[in-house]
Parts: C-alpha cells; sequence; structure tokens
C-alpha cells in the first residue's frame, strides 16, 4: 500500500470489511446515532435559514473563484503569515510534510505535542514519525483522544468515534486511566468529557508545540481559522511556545467576508448549529504586548494531489469543507460506517477524494461502492456533484480493465446484444420465459447461477412470460377493461 | 375525464421508452402506461428498435457503450413529440446523462440535448405536460409510495404520482417515514455489492412493513424488484407494484415476486 498510512486497501480487504462491519452489532447500533445527531438536526438548522440556497451559491462561486487563481491567492496569504511573523512551508507531499513537522518539533526541542483534530494530519499519518523521535503526542479532541486510546483511526470525519458506543468507550477509559478510582462514574457522556478534560489539562500546559489542522485559511489577514466544540483547539495553539498549523491548499479564501459565508454553511451542514461554539481566528505567533500565544507561527501547507485535481475532472471536490454532511446522508455509509472504507476519508467525499490520493487501483471499491442515489449531492453545502465524480472514477477504473473479468465479459456481452435490437429481443424473450418457466406458479426465483450474492438478501421476482415487446408486437395490447 | 380510451388523432405523439426492465419481466407496466397517455389524450408508439438507456455501461464506467447506445436512443426517439418512460432512473438518464454523454460528439450533442428536453417520467408527464388532474381507477386499501432516487433528486417528481393516486377510489396513501432514503438497489450496485445493498434494504422494507401498508407503489421497476424480492423472501403480505398499474386499474396480474394463479 502507498501514500500516507493508514489508507485505502485492496478489494478483497474492502469485503472483508464491509462483511466485518454489518455483523458488528455494536458499530449498527452506534450507527443509528448518525440519523439522530446529523440528519435531523441538520434539516432543521437548514430550515431556520431562508437564504441557504443563495449563501450555497455564493460560497461555491467564492471558492470557484479562488481554485481559479489559487497560485496568487496563495502567495498572498504567505505574504501575510510572513508580515505577522509567521512561517510558511509548502510540502509537495505527505513524506514532505511529515519531515517539516518533525524537523519543526525538534527545533523546538519538543517532548510533548498537543495535536487538535486535523484530519489533514490523519491523511499524512503525523503521529508516527513525531512518536518514533520519542515525542510523546496527544490528541486533544475528545473524539480523536479516545481513537487514540484505541489505536485505532477516525471513521468520521467530523465525528472521529461515531462507531463506538458510550458503553465501549467507558469500558476504553477504565483500561487507560488506571490510576483513577474505580467506582467512579463514567455511564454519561459528561463523566467521560469531565476526566479527558481533568487528563488533557496537564498536557496543555506542558506542551512544547500545539499543532491544529485549519478549516481555512484567509489570504487577506494570514490567518487560520478553525472550529470546535470543546475549546481544545484554542488550548492547542495558545499555550505552548510553538504552533504549528497543518493544512491542505485548498482551504485557502480570499477575504474574511468570505471565511464568513462559508462558516455560515459550515457548522448547520456538519452538526446542524447554527455556528460552533468556537470559531478561533490565529494570525501569527504572539506580538509583543500580547496577552498570551505561541513564540512561534508555522503553517505547512500540504498540496499531496490536490494541484493535479485543479486540471482534472475532480477539481470540483477542491470546494470540499469537511462538514460530512455526505457522509451522514449516505445510506452506504450508514450501512458500514468508516472504518470499511479502509480510508480516513469515507463515505461520498472519500470515495472521490482517496483515489487522487492513492491511485485508483488501490481504492477501486470506494467509487463503486455507491447506489448513485445523490443525496450526497443534494445536502453538499459546496454542490460538489460527488456522484458524476464517482461515475468519473470508474470510467478510468474501467479504462484500466481493474473490474474483475467477469464483470467485464458481462457487461460486453450485454453491451454488443444491447446494440443489436433483433439479438436483444430474441435474447431477452429467451430469456424471459426461461425464467418464468423456472419460477412456475411461485412468481418468484430464490436461485440463478449468475446472481447467487444478490439472492441471499432478496429473491427475484419472475418475468411476467412473455416480453413487452413480444405482445405489443402481436397488438395484445395487455387486457384492458 | 378519462373514460373512453381512443387514442386522440390529434394529441402528441408519444415515443414509449418501455425500459429493459418492463419489457423483460413486467409488460403490463407498459400496457397500463400507454392506457394511461392515451387516455391523457397522447398518441402512442413503442418503437422495437429500442433496447435500453444504457446505464449499466454507464454506471460502470464503460462510457464509450453508454454513448453508443445513447446515439441508438437519440436515432430512435428523436422523430416524437415526447419520449415517456414508466421509470425516473431511465428519463433521468435521457434527460440529465445524454448530454453530457454526447457533448463532444459534433453529430449527437444537439440532437441529445433536444431529446433530453422532450423526455419524461410517467407520472410528470401526465400532470404537467398532458395535464392529466386525476384517473378512473379503484384500488381498495392502504398503500405507501416508495420516491426512487433518480425520480426524487435528477427530475424532482414528488407530487405528480401522489396526486394521481389521491383521485384513485378506495385508495388511502400512508407516508413512509424516510422517503428521502434509497431502497439500496442502484442497479448492478445491489449484484456488486449485495450485502452493503441487502442492508440498506431492509431498512426501506423495515420502513415499508411500519406503515402497516397493504401495497407499496413506485414508479421505478427496479426499486420495486428489490423491494418486493426481500418483502417475498421475508413472507410479507405486502404488495408490490408500479404505480401505473394501479392508475391505469391493470391490477389482474399477480403483484411483483407475487404467485401465480393457476389457470
Amino acid at each position: 500500500m502507498k501514500g500516507g498510512r493508514g489508507m485505502a486497501k485492496g478489494s478483497q480487504d474492502f469485503k472483508t470489511g464491509v462483511t466485518a462491519a454489518l455483523a458488528d452489532a455494536a458499530l449498527q447500533k452506534a450507527l443509528q446515532n448518525v440519523k439522530r445527531g446529523f440528519v435531523v438536526k441538520r434539516e432543521a438548522a437548514k430550515a431556520k435559514l431562508p437564504e441557504f440556497d443563495t449563501l450555497r451559491e455564493e460560497a461555491r462561486a467564492i471558492k470557484d473563484h479562488t481554485l481559479s487563481h489559487l497560485d496568487l491567492y496563495l502567495e498572498a496569504y504567505e505574504r501575510k503569515v510572513t508580515e505577522s511573523g509567521g512561517e510558511v512551508h509548502y510540502a509537495p507531499g505527505a513524506a514532505e510534510a511529515r519531515a517539516i513537522v518533525l524537523k519543526l518539533c525538534k527545533e523546538a526541542g519538543a517532548k510533548l505535542v498537543t495535536k487538535g483534530k486535523s484530519m489533514v494530519s490523519e491523511e499524512i499519518g503525523l503521529n508516527t514519525p513525531l512518536q518514533a523521535a520519542k515525542i510523546e503526542v496527544v490528541e486533544t479532541d475528545l473524539g480523536e483522544y479516545i481513537v487514540q486510546l484505541r489505536g485505532e483511526r477516525p471513521s468520521h470525519i467530523i465525528a472521529p468515534v461515531i462507531h463506538l458506543t458510550k458503553e465501549a468507550i467507558e469500558a476504553d477509559f477504565r483500561r487507560a486511566h488506571q490510576r483513577l478510582p474505580r467506582e467512579r462514574r463514567l455511564d454519561q457522556a459528561q463523566y467521560l468529557m469531565a476526566e479527558a478534560r481533568t487528563l488533557l489539562r496537564e498536557k496543555f500546559l506542558a506542551a512544547d508545540v500545539g499543532i491544529t489542522g485549519a478549516n481555512l485559511l484567509i489570504a487577506e489577514t494570514g490567518s487560520s481559522v478553525i472550529v470546535t466544540n470543546e475549546g481544545n483547539g484554542d488550548l492547542t495553539s495558545t499555550l505552548p511556545r510553538m504552533h504549528i498549523v497543518i493544512a491542505s491548499i485548498e482551504k485557502i479564501v480570499p477575504t474574511l467576508e468570505d471565511a464568513t459565508t462559508i462558516l455560515r454553511l459550515l457548522a448547520r451542514s456538519a452538526t446542524g448549529q447554527e455556528i460552533t461554539t468556537y470559531t478561533t481566528f490565529a494570525t501569527g505567533p504572539r506580538r509583543d504586548g500580547d496577552a498570551d500565544g505561541p513564540a512561534a507561527y508555522h503553517v505547512v501547507l500540504l498540496d499531496n494531489g490536490r494541484s493535479e485535481m485543479l486540471g482534472n475532472e475532480f477539481a470540483d471536490m477542491l470546494r470540499c469543507i469537511r462538514c460530512g454532511a455526505c457522509l451522514n446522508h449516505c445510506p452506504v455509509y450508514g450501512a458500514i460506517g468508516g472504518h470499511a472504507y479502509g480510508s480516513i476519508y469515507p463515505g461520498p467525499m472519500g470515495a472521490v477524494l482517496t483515489p487522487q490520493l492513492v491511485g485508483i487501483d488501490h481504492a477501486r471499491d470506494l467509487p463503486n461502492a455507491s447506489s448513485f442515489c445523490g443525496r450526497c449531492e443534494e445536502v453538499c453545502p459546496m454542490d460538489i456533484p460527488l456522484p458524476d465524480m464517482m461515475r468519473a472514477w470508474r470510467e478510468r477504473d474501467f479504462a484500466r480493465g481493474n473490474p474483475p473479468l467477469s464483470e467485464r465479459l458481462l457487461l460486453r456481452l450485454w453491451a454488443y446484444a444491447a446494440k443489436r435490437p433483433g439479438l436483444y429481443h430474441a435474447l431477452a424473450s429467451t430469456v424471459a420465459l426461461y425464467m418464468a418457466r423456472r419460477a412456475g406458479a411461485r412468481g418468484r426465483l430464490s436461485r440463478l447461477p449468475l446472481l447467487k450474492a444478490w439472492m441471499k438478501a432478496r429473491d427475484l421476482p419472475a418475468p411476467q412470460g412473455k416480453t413487452f415487446h413480444k405482445l405489443y408486437a402481436r397488438g395484445q395490447r395487455g387486457k384492458r377493461r | 375525464m378519462i373514460s373512453s380510451p381512443a387514442p386522440s388523432q390529434q394529441g402528441p405523439l408519444v415515443g414509449l421508452f418501455v425500459t429493459c426492465l418492463v419489457d423483460l419481466f413486467r409488460p403490463s407496466i407498459g400496457f397500463a402506461a400507454i392506457k394511461l397517455l392515451e387516455a391523457g389524450g397522447a398518441r402512442v408508439e413503442a418503437p422495437r428498435a429500442q433496447t435500453c438507456c444504457g446505464q449499466p455501461a454507464y454506471n460502470s464506467g464503460d462510457r464509450k457503450d453508454a454513448a453508443a447506445i445513447a446515439r441508438q436512443v437519440v436515432e430512435i426517439f428523436e422523430r416524437f413529440d415526447y419520449v415517456v418512460a414508466p421509470s425516473g432512473s431511465c428519463a433521468g438518464m435521457l434527460r440529465l446523462h445524454y448530454p453530457r454523454l454526447l457533448d463532444d460528439d459534433p453529430e449527437y450533442a444537439e440532437r441529445a440535448a433536444a431529446l433530453a428536453a422532450k423526455s419524461f417520467e410517467l407520472t410528470s408527464f401526465l400532470v404537467g405536460v398532458l395535464g392529466v388532474g386525476q384517473v378512473d381507477a379503484a384500488y381498495a386499501g392502504r398503500v405507501t409510495y416508495h420516491d426512487s432516487c433518480s425520480s426524487l433528486r435528477e427530475l424532482h417528481v414528488r407530487e405528480a404520482p401522489r396526486r394521481l393516486l389521491a383521485s384513485v377510489d378506495g385508495l388511502s396513501l400512508i407516508e413512509l417515514g424516510e422517503s428521502e432514503v434509497c431502497c439500496g438497489f442502484g442497479g448492478a450496485f445491489s449484484v456488486k455489492h449485495p450485502e452493503i445493498s441487502g442492508a440498506i434494504l431492509d431498512a426501506k422494507v423495515r420502513d415499508i412493513l411500519g406503515t402497516g401498508a397493504t401495497t407499496v407503489l413506485a414508479g421505478d421497476l427496479g426499486c420495486l424488484m428489490h423491494i418486493a424480492g426481500r418483502l417475498a423472501r421475508e413472507r410479507a403480505i405486502v404488495e408490490a407494484r408500479h404505480v401505473a398499474e394501479v392508475l391505469a386499474g391493470m391490477t389482474e396480474d399477480p403483484a411483483i415476486a407475487a404467485p401465480r394463479q393457476r389457470r
């Protein structure tokens, strides 16, 4: 497997992951929370904002404009960061980004690094090299903290532990925090939160370097923006001596005004909040006279395939603001959860982004595992045509000869016939008659050679007997009253 | 209104896009569609040269075959005033995807766009173009309606089938809890990823059974075969039928996946 750690796996792994996910009763129970927690709340938040669709158009236009002048805005952003006393580092790929962050941490003499939630950090597998250099890395977002305790990866881009029940998390805390009294209560989210907060406080105070992601980068001011609900991002970015922001290049927007347009869509689409509890703008290191803030401020800008997307059929994907609405409304994600995708970007957005990061040969199941129901595109606040782009990946996949031979052969045969109406109708008549006879009076089939897997969960309704075209040609216009 | 199904001499000429599933599995839907269209004042022909809209190729990444089939459909159907399919999925393919599929083909790009503009899903055509407000049919029972994803999200068809069903004598409609959610069919998706598809289907069937309806209707045979196949496997006593059968009063044939009467 190439690319970052934990990125997409092969087909067999996907199928194994799906089977395991569907059989996992605890996961299935946890996934019910997606609907209650996200779908219903988003709908309510959208309903309360009549200008939602107008905002969506504006946000789309902002991003399209920015992406078509990305080089200019990146340069402007870098100038502003430098002016404010910070430093921008460009990382073409995951390895370079890891190396830059490691070097900065070493220069800062870091022994302890705290981290805010960052999907880019997950994308590049940042923790491993830091830990290998004997630096303690602590995730401070509650979900990420739990994921780290479990040695897992997040299963959702905004809700890392949506795959877990409260009971599972309680068990993890009891296992990991053995110096705390046994009889303490942990049966409610608030107790879990309080315990994590207490333990994390000492880490916040002792950390040498704080690493956060960025929801937005603003060219006008050189600011990075994070939205959180726990406040951990603020403590991560302001308390340590050095703040490192790690973000991908498409996060940039021209102005503060543009940022607010997108922020109005982001929280509503993600959690159904009007605005997140904290929206934090970080601009450069501490200035003379500032009460707090880091002594050093660095931004690592990751490309990792994005600039290639600017010029290909996946450019629209660069508008993505990582709200997670497409995951929350995806029936496939809802059935299997995030881990089965084998990529830290699951669901529809992951099915488009992951093949770009690791190559379609290593992620072909992701864009193929969709019924094209289109709900992802409907709820996407940035109006990204996700199904069309999944289809575009299927086209590349097909052109590379990746689908199994049996599948390609069947398709070839079917297409051959579909282009020859005479042959097609003869075949259709034969197949219809064969299946109708085989089903007999039962009216349905429970076993058919080519449809074994389909038959596991459902029967196949039998054809009525003669095809439409056969009956139509004979002038037998049904049994009209 | 529509009591006499005599075809009008002046009405618009509609090419019935039968769909490959209706052709193969359930011709009665095609005949129900013809009856409804004629009752609405259209003249209808179902050209024999048609086969399929090409989605199996298109959605498998085989753009070349999909485009070849699209060109064939354009050639067959461009002579009609309208093209109507008893399926949101196939109508969506003609209406939205053909123009994209053929937009770099100098000979076909404009023709595909012209075809797209006159292609419709059956119920929305009846209501929106022919101006049919009610039907002359009776169906006793509590029914629920499954919106296919392509009808709902590609063609924005939601009201038309409900409006027509409201005029069916004896029929009461109970909405699903989650009518926006996919049934998990997705054509080849249900064959390539049967487990995932089955899990999505399971939730849909729970929703259907939860309504207490005795019949589930839809405007797409693909979804219906998927849903009926699972209902039959569970021995649930819920009939599955295409909405056109009920609207046309043509429900003598056994429901989808139901046993045949011995003759």
